[in-house]
Order: structure tokens, then C-alpha cells, then sequence
């Protein structure tokens, strides 16, 4: 940092300055404090009308009916559905594309792929799931005949798409960052190539691929327009993937699109099923960040 | 996936350990690992293209300068641009001073403390929240608190608390690459730490700062979950006419056409996805453009 004591602040403009970038930088904190305030504020409204115990476990999500119920479960197979299917698509695919691009892509193709696959990450998720909907479902009806048109299915293998890159170039931080004496080590033992990628590497990149494998699912988990357009409308507690279902992203948009009025238990919802995706989406940051630090020291 | 395709690679150092692999089971997985990666990339493709193939027959001068329809032929989408326009030139006046200013302070000003630390986890921590939960606070804070109601100005300050932590992070980056002896040098000609900023540092990190942020509203531009949350309206038939005004974005507006059951609404979100990803990649071109043409004129 440049601020040496001959520099520090003396005039009063500096003083003002500093305290204005402070704020500005505070700004940060002040969000998450909203996001935190938010949430618990109108959940612990909903909590005094419903159970903690009945939203845990009653097995029926269904608050707009006249018979309510108010059991996040359905919300939560559907949500963890979805993001399964995503992962066991951007997985493999991810990891083979970060062993590519770390172990075995000459430097051009290096330059001209990474970015080619960030793409992937900047394209608008309402396109995907367009996508997913009108062409992903369609295609794989042809295969599967009784998909319903709204699926968990096509909905979790375009998601699989989206989350690709973040599993992807975590991974290959993580490959990297394995010291090439246990690269050479295995060599002068008389390992091959692949041998050494596969016994040696990836196991020791262990931690840092499962880190970008949790946060996949954290960005799965709160990703809201694909299973919006592509997945349907029907709390369901169930893993078939090829009928409809309801994630809680999706119910939040649902309940949004409506005129539900603001201080109902209907509107209050939304805040219980969004504090559920917080604290769902923060312990997986949470433990991703720690395995990752883990990696950074070199300890993977 | 198991097409064992002969990939003509030569590895420099492959000498000896090409010697070890007789059943091609390297070369195997070498095309295995290339195709994970380019595999989504052409699937990619080929939905891009397909979009395209549905749109063109649609994209005209009337369905950019139309408004909204019952009739899906006539649908037009001006409404939802002139909104994604005011959108992204608002989040650009809030955004900008207040991601800059951070990125400055934290650079520059933030000494080694507690509050430091905890402004740095925040803004890590914030990239990772679901976007739909920037709606639920916008919808508390600046729909219902602030009573700015379902407006142009209350989407773009969420928008922009979304945003935030893309600015910075990009604001630092483009700030860390001015050389440190370019400040030494203003201190020691008495400069003092605002004036150094002002006068050397700021000038310098412009490109940078400018390249990012544009490349952050880029990204911004394709954000749906948390305007539909905060109750961005589906079918706007007027164009904005203040800050107060309610308003559509292209998102939104694509996102009503797809979930509509009338295969003409499809095409017709297909010719809005063509015009919103038009948007981002003049604003991707651009910041390019200024990026190069900016820092022509720097040399150190």
C-alpha cells in the first residue's frame, strides 16, 4: 500500500475523501445485511402463521390453494432434481474439459478455448431456457417418448451446460496449482502420461475439484429462469425426471408474476422459501471457500 | 463419446512416454478430454443457430419499433428496449461512481484491519448469492420502504447492488495495474494521497475501469429472476417516460413470449433473444474498442 506516514491524512479534503470511499466500499456489507434482514424479517412473520416443524416436513406445498400446506420438501426434491441432473452432465464434461485445458492442450488452444468456453457462462439464462424448452425438450422427447413438456429433464441438462465453466476453470485452477515435482516424480518412476493425469494429478487436485463441484451446485440451486420456462409449475415429491416439477426459484417467480398482495402469508412465503435457498446456497459457498484455501496453500 | 479419434498432437516432451502408450489409450483420452470441452461448445452452436433460423423471418424495422400483441405476428418489442436502455444507463450512473470508489478505497485507502477484511468476505460472498434474492430485496427495500413502487429507478438500484461486486472486482484489477513507481513518484514531488489518485492513478486505470464496468452491464443487460421479482411488468404497451415510470426489459419480455403456449410467441422470443444478445455483444465490441483505442495513448 502506498499510504506511508509522510502521507497520511492531514488536510481535511483528505479526510472527507477517505470517508466518502469508505462508505462507498460499505455499501457491500449494507447488502448483505439487507439480504439478511429481508429474508429473516418477513420468514419470521410467516413462522408465526406456520410451523418451523410443518415446513420441514410436511410433504404438500401448496399456498395459494384454499387447503394449504406448507411443506418446503416438494420444493426441495424438485430443486435438488434440476441441479443432480446438472451436475452429472457438467461433471464429467467439466473435468475432462479442465484435465484438457491444464494437462494436455498446447498453448494456442489453450488461448482460443478458455474463452470460448466462458461463453458459456455469459450467455442469458432466459435464452437457456428458451433453449430447454423449445428445442432441448423437443429433441429429447424423440428418445424418450412419455416426457412430459415441461421436465425436470431438459430444464437440468441445459443448467448442466450453464454451470459447466464454473466447474470447469476451478478445476483447472486446481490441476495447476499440482506441483510438477509429483508430475516428474511419476514419470521418472516410468508412469505414462495418462497414468500420471489420472493417478496422480487429479487426485491430488482432489479438494479444489470438489470445490468447484459445490459451488456447481450452489449456482445451480439458486438458478431461477431455466426451471422458470422449462420445468413447470407442479410441487411434486418425487425423482422422475421426466415430469414436471417446482424448484424454489421457480415458485418465487411464480408467486412475483402474480397480484399476490404484500403482507399476506402468501406473500410471505417467497421470503421463507428464499431464506431456505440463503442458507442452502451459503454453506455450499462456505465449504467450497474453505476447501479452496486449503488448495491455495498447497495442501490439496 | 467413445470414438477414439486420432488427435495428430505432437507433445515436445511426449519422447519417452509415447513409448508406454501401444493401445492408444492416451491419445484416446486426449480426444475424450478435447471433446468434453468442445462437445457443449457446438451444442451451443447449433441452438444458437437454430435461434437464429426461427428469428430471422421475424426481425424487421416493425417488430423492433412495435409494442406488445395479443397477435403473436404483430408483437413488437420497443417497449421492452427503450426499458433495458434506461436500465443499463441508470445502473451506469449508480453503479459506476459507487464500484469505483470502493475499488479505490480498498486499493488504496483501506488500512489493515478487521472492517477491511470484512468488506473484502462481503464482496466475495455477495458474488455468491443467488440473483433472485437481490430481487426479494429489492422488492422490501426499494419497492415497499422506499415506496418507489414497481419503477425504472427501483429496478436499476437492484440491478445495481447485483452489479456491485462485479464493478470492483474489475475497478481493482484495472487499478493494481498502474505501477507503483508512478505513485512514489507524485509523492515525492509532495503530492498528497487524493491528488496522486486524481491526477495519476484514476487517468491511468480509466481504460481498465471503464472496460469492466461495460462488460459487467453487459452481463447485467441479461438479468431476469430479480426484475421479475421486484415486479417488472410483462406487458408494457408504452415507453418509459421518467425514472418513475413502469417499465419491461428484454429479458422480461422474452421470458413472457417463451411461456406462452402459441408457437408464434416462440418465434417471436426467438427474435428477442437475437436482439438482446445484439445488445451485449455492441456492448462486449465496445468496451474493446475503448479499451484499445484508450490505452494507445498511454505508455510507461
Amino acid at each position: 500500500m502506498p499510504g506511508s506516514s509522510l502521507n497520511a491524512p492531514r488536510a481535511p479534503l483528505e479526510r472527507v475523501v477517505g470517508s466518502v470511499l469508505f462508505a462507498a466500499a460499505a455499501v457491500s456489507v449494507f447488502t448483505t445485511a439487507g439480504i439478511v434482514a429481508v429474508l429473516l424479517g418477513e420468514s419470521l412473520a410467516f413462522f408465526r402463521d406456520v410451523r418451523v416443524w410443518d415446513f420441514l416436513t410436511d410433504t404438500q406445498w401448496t399456498p395459494l390453494f384454499a387447503e394449504k400446506h406448507f411443506g418446503i420438501l416438494p420444493l426441495l426434491t424438485g430443486t435438488l432434481l434440476t441441479t443432480v441432473i446438472a451436475v452429472s452432465i457438467a461433471l464429467p464434461f467439466g473435468l475432462g474439459a479442465a484435465i484438457y485445458l491444464a494437462e494436455l492442450a498446447s498453448d494456442r488452444a489453450r488461448r482460443v478455448l478458455k474463452p470460448l468456453m466462458e461463453v458459456l457462462a455469459g450467455v442469458p439464462t432466459v435464452v437457456y431456457g428458451y433453449f430447454a424448452l423449445t428445442l432441448i425438450t423437443p429433441a429429447l422427447q424423440r428418445v424418450i417418448p412419455d416426457l412430459s413438456s415441461f421436465n425436470a429433464l431438459g430444464g437440468g441438462v441445459v443448467m448442466g451446460i450453464m454451470i459447466l465453466p464454473v466447474i470447469a476453470s476451478l478445476s483447472e485452477d486446481a490441476l495447476y496449482a499440482v506441483p510438477a515435482s509429483l508430475r516428474e516424480a511419476a514419470w521418472a518412476l516410468g508412469s505414462g502420461r495418462l497414468p500420471t493425469i489420472l493417478r496422480v494429478v487429479v487426485p491430488s487436485a482432489f479438494s479444489g475439484i470438489a470445490a468447484s463441484v459445490i459451488l456447481g451446485v450452489s449456482r445451480a440451486i439458486g438458478e431461477t429462469m431455466i426451471v422458470a420456462i422449462a420445468c413447470g409449475q407442479q410441487p411434486r415429491l418425487g425423482i422422475d425426471p421426466r415430469e414436471p416439477i417446482m424448484t424454489m426459484t421457480a415458485f418465487i417467480v411464480q408467486v412475483s408474476l402474480g397480484d399476490t398482495p404484500t403482507g399476506t402469508l402468501e406473500y410471505r412465503t417467497i421470503f421463507a422459501v428464499g431464506l431456505a435457498l440463503f442458507v442452502l446456497t451459503m454453506t455450499l459457498n462456505v465449504a467450497a471457500f474453505h476447501l479452496r484455501r486449503r488448495v491455495l496453500k498447497g495442501a490439496g | 463419446m467413445s470414438n477414439p479419434l486420432p488427435t495428430p498432437v505432437p507433445r515436445a516432451e511426449g519422447g519417452l512416454q509415447a513409448t508406454s502408450d501401444p493401445y492408444g489409450a492416451e491419445r484416446a483420452f486426449r480426444a475424450i478430454a478435447l471433446l468434453a470441452l468442445v462437445l457443449p461448445l457446438c451444442l451451443l452452436a447449433i441452438l444458437f443457430g437454430e435461434a437464429l433460423y426461427q428469428a430471422v423471418p421475424r426481425l424487421s424495422w416493425e417488430f423492433l419499433t412495435g409494442f406488445p400483441s395479443r397477435r403473436p405476428e404483430e408483437a413488437g418489442i420497443l417497449p421492452a428496449l427503450a426499458g433495458t436502455t434506461g436500465l443499463m444507463l441508470l445502473v451506469a450512473v449508480i453503479a459506476l461512481p459507487i464500484g469505483v470508489s470502493a475499488a479505490i478505497y480498498l486499493e488504496e485507502y483501506a488500512p489493515d484491519s478487521w472492517v477491511t477484511r470484512l468488506i473484502e468476505i462481503n464482496i466475495s460472498n455477495l458474488a455468491g448469492v443467488p440473483s433472485i434474492l437481490y430481487g426479494l430485496l429489492g422488492l422490501e427495500l426499494f419497492v415497499r420502504a422506499m415506496q418507489l413502487d414497481r419503477s425504472l429507478i427501483a429496478g436499476a438500484l437492484t440491478l445495481s447492488l447485483l452489479l456491485l461486486p462485479m464493478v470492483i472486482l474489475a475497478s481493482r484489477e484495472a487499478l493494481r495495474t498502474v505501477p507503483r513507481h508512478l505513485r512514489e513518484a507524485a509523492y515525492a514531488l509532495g503530492a498528497d494521497r487524493w491528488s496522486t489518485i486524481r491526477t495519476v492513478v484514476l487517468p491511468l486505470a480509466l481504460p481498465g475501469v471503464l472496460t469492466g464496468v461495460i462488460l459487467s452491464l453487459a452481463r447485467a443487460i441479461g438479468e431476469t429472476a430479480p426484475l421479475i421479482t421486484i415486479g417488472a411488468l410483462t406487458y408494457v404497451a408504452f415507453l418509459p417516460t421518467s425514472v418513475s415510470s413502469s417499465f419491461t426489459a428484454l429479458p422480461i419480455q422474452i421470458f413472457n413470449w417463451v411461456s406462452r403456449p402459441q408457437a408464434g410467441f416462440h418465434v417471436a422470443a426467438a427474435a428477442g433473444i437475437v436482439v438482446l444478445l445484439t445488445v451485449m455483444l455492441i456492448l462486449n465490441a465496445s468496451a474493446i474498442w475503448l479499451r484499445a483505442r484508450l490505452q494507445r495513448r498511454v505508455s510507461w
